[in-house]
C-alpha cells in the first residue's frame, strides 16, 4: 500500500516538475501517468506492486469529481442568463464530438484492418 | 446542550462535515445508481452534485468552505490520474494495434467538439467571453482552466462548463451509441474519453475495461490537442 502510494505520488510529482519546467501543455498528473505506464513496462515488480491500490483508487473515480462538480453552484447566475444557448452547446457539440470521434474511429479501423477482438 | 447555531457555525467552517458530506451524498448517487440497474441517467457525479449543492444554496454556504473539507477528495484526482496508466498497461497490445484508429479518431473527435461548441454558442448570441471560456470544454479541468486563461475566458465558469460537459457525455454515451449500432468497446471509450474527459471515462470503466483504458487514452491526448486546436478554431469565430 504505502510504497505503492508513494510511486504513484512519485510519478505525479516528476510529471509536475517536469510540465512546469519546460512549460508543457500537458498537466503533471498525465505525464505521470506516462511515467507510471514507462515503470510498469520495464519492471515487473512494479506492475505488481501498484496494480490493487490502483484499482482500489480508479474503482470510485466518479466520487473524485463531486468537488469540482458542485462548483457549478457558485456559477448558477451565469448558466442561468445564458441556460438555453449553453444548454445546446454543450448538449449539441458533447454528443456530436461523441458520435464523429467513434464513427472515425470506426471508419479508419475498417480501412487499416484493425478490427476489435472482443 | 449546546446551542446548536453554535455547533451549526462550528461544523459548518471546518473540513469534517462537507468531507463527510461529500462522501454520503457520493454513496447516494452510486446506491441510486446500482438500484436503477446502472442506468446512464443516475449518473452518481450529477446525483451527488444536485444534492449538495441543494444543501449549500439552502445553508446559505459558500462554495469555498465546502471545498475546503472536500478538498481531500478532489486532491486524489491527480494521483488517480496517474493510475490509469494500470488499465492503459493492460490494454497496451490494444492500444498499438488501433494506432491509425486512434489518431483518426481524435483529430475529428476534438475538431469538432470545439468547433460545434463554438458555431452553437455564436448563434446563440455568447459574446467573446463566454466563447473563451467554452472552446476547452471537452478536455480534463486542470488543462481546460488553463486554455481558457490562455484565450481570455473566464477559468472557474469554465471549470464548471467542463463538469457539465462531461456529465453530459456520461449520461448521453451509452444510450446514443447503443441506438446507433457502435459495437466497437475501443471506439466508444475513445470518443467519449476525447469528448467527455475523465467523467466520460469513469463512465466508460463502468461499462467495459477495454472502452475505459481507451478513454483515457482519448483524454490525454486531447488535453494535448485542444491546447493547439483551440487558439486557432477561436480566432475563426472572433
Amino acid at each position: 500500500m504505502i510504497p505503492a502510494l508513494s510511486l504513484i505520488l512519485a510519478c505525479q510529482l516528476a510529471g509536475e516538475i517536469i510540465s512546469r519546467a519546460l512549460m508543457l501543455p500537458l498537466p503533471g498528473p498525465v505525464l505521470g501517468m506516462i511515467f507510471l505506464l514507462v515503470l510498469m513496462s520495464v519492471s515487473h515488480t512494479i506492475k505488481e506492486v501498484v496494480r490493487p491500490v490502483a484499482q482500489f483508487i480508479l474503482q470510485h473515480l466518479s466520487l473524485l469529481f463531486v468537488p469540482a462538480g458542485v462548483g457549478i453552484v457558485a456559477h448558477l447566475d451565469a448558466l442561468r442568463e445564458h441556460g438555453l444557448g449553453l444548454a445546446a452547446a454543450l448538449i449539441g457539440s458533447t454528443m456530436l464530438a461523441i458520435v464523429v470521434g467513434a464513427a472515425v474511429f470506426v471508419a479508419v479501423a475498417k480501412l487499416t484492418g484493425s478490427a476489435a477482438d472482443d | 446542550m449546546t446551542d446548536p447555531f453554535k455547533l451549526w457555525s462550528y461544523l459548518s467552517s471546518g473540513p469534517l462535515l462537507w468531507l463527510w458530506a461529500t462522501l454520503i451524498a457520493y454513496w447516494v448517487g452510486d446506491t441510486l445508481f446500482k438500484l436503477s440497474r446502472r442506468s446512464p441517467f443516475a449518473n452518481p457525479v450529477m446525483v451527488a452534485v444536485v444534492l449538495l449543492g441543494g444543501v449549500l444554496l439552502m445553508t446559505g454556504t459558500p462554495y469555498q468552505r465546502y471545498f475546503d473539507g472536500a478538498q481531500f477528495v478532489h486532491f486524489m484526482l491527480g494521483p488517480a490520474t496517474v493510475c490509469l496508466a494500470v488499465p492503459l498497461h493492460a490494454n497496451l497490445p490494444k492500444v498499438r494495434k488501433a494506432l491509425l484508429p486512434i489518431i483518426a479518431g481524435l483529430l475529428a473527435g476534438s475538431a469538432t467538439a470545439i468547433v460545434s461548441v463554438l458555431a452553437i454558442a455564436k448563434a446563440m448570441g455568447a459574446g467573446p467571453g463566454l466563447l473563451a471560456s467554452l472552446a476547452p470544454k471537452s478536455v480534463t479541468a486542470p488543462v481546460a482552466i488553463g486554455i481558457s486563461q490562455s484565450l481570455g475566458g473566464e477559468p472557474s465558469l469554465t471549470a464548471a462548463l467542463v463538469i457539465l460537459t462531461g456529465m453530459i457525455g456520461a449520461i448521453t454515451v451509452t444510450p446514443m451509441l447503443n441506438l446507433l449500432g457502435f459495437r466497437d468497446w475501443r471506439a466508444r471509450g475513445f470518443a467519449v474519453g476525447v469528448a467527455a474527459h475523465g467523467i466520460g471515462t469513469a463512465r466508460a470503466f463502468q461499462v467495459h475495461e477495454t472502452a475505459g483504458a481507451f478513454a483515457s487514452i482519448g483524454m490525454g491526448m486531447n488535453a494535448v490537442l485542444t491546447a493547439f486546436l483551440a487558439p486557432v478554431v477561436l480566432s475563426l469565430f472572433g
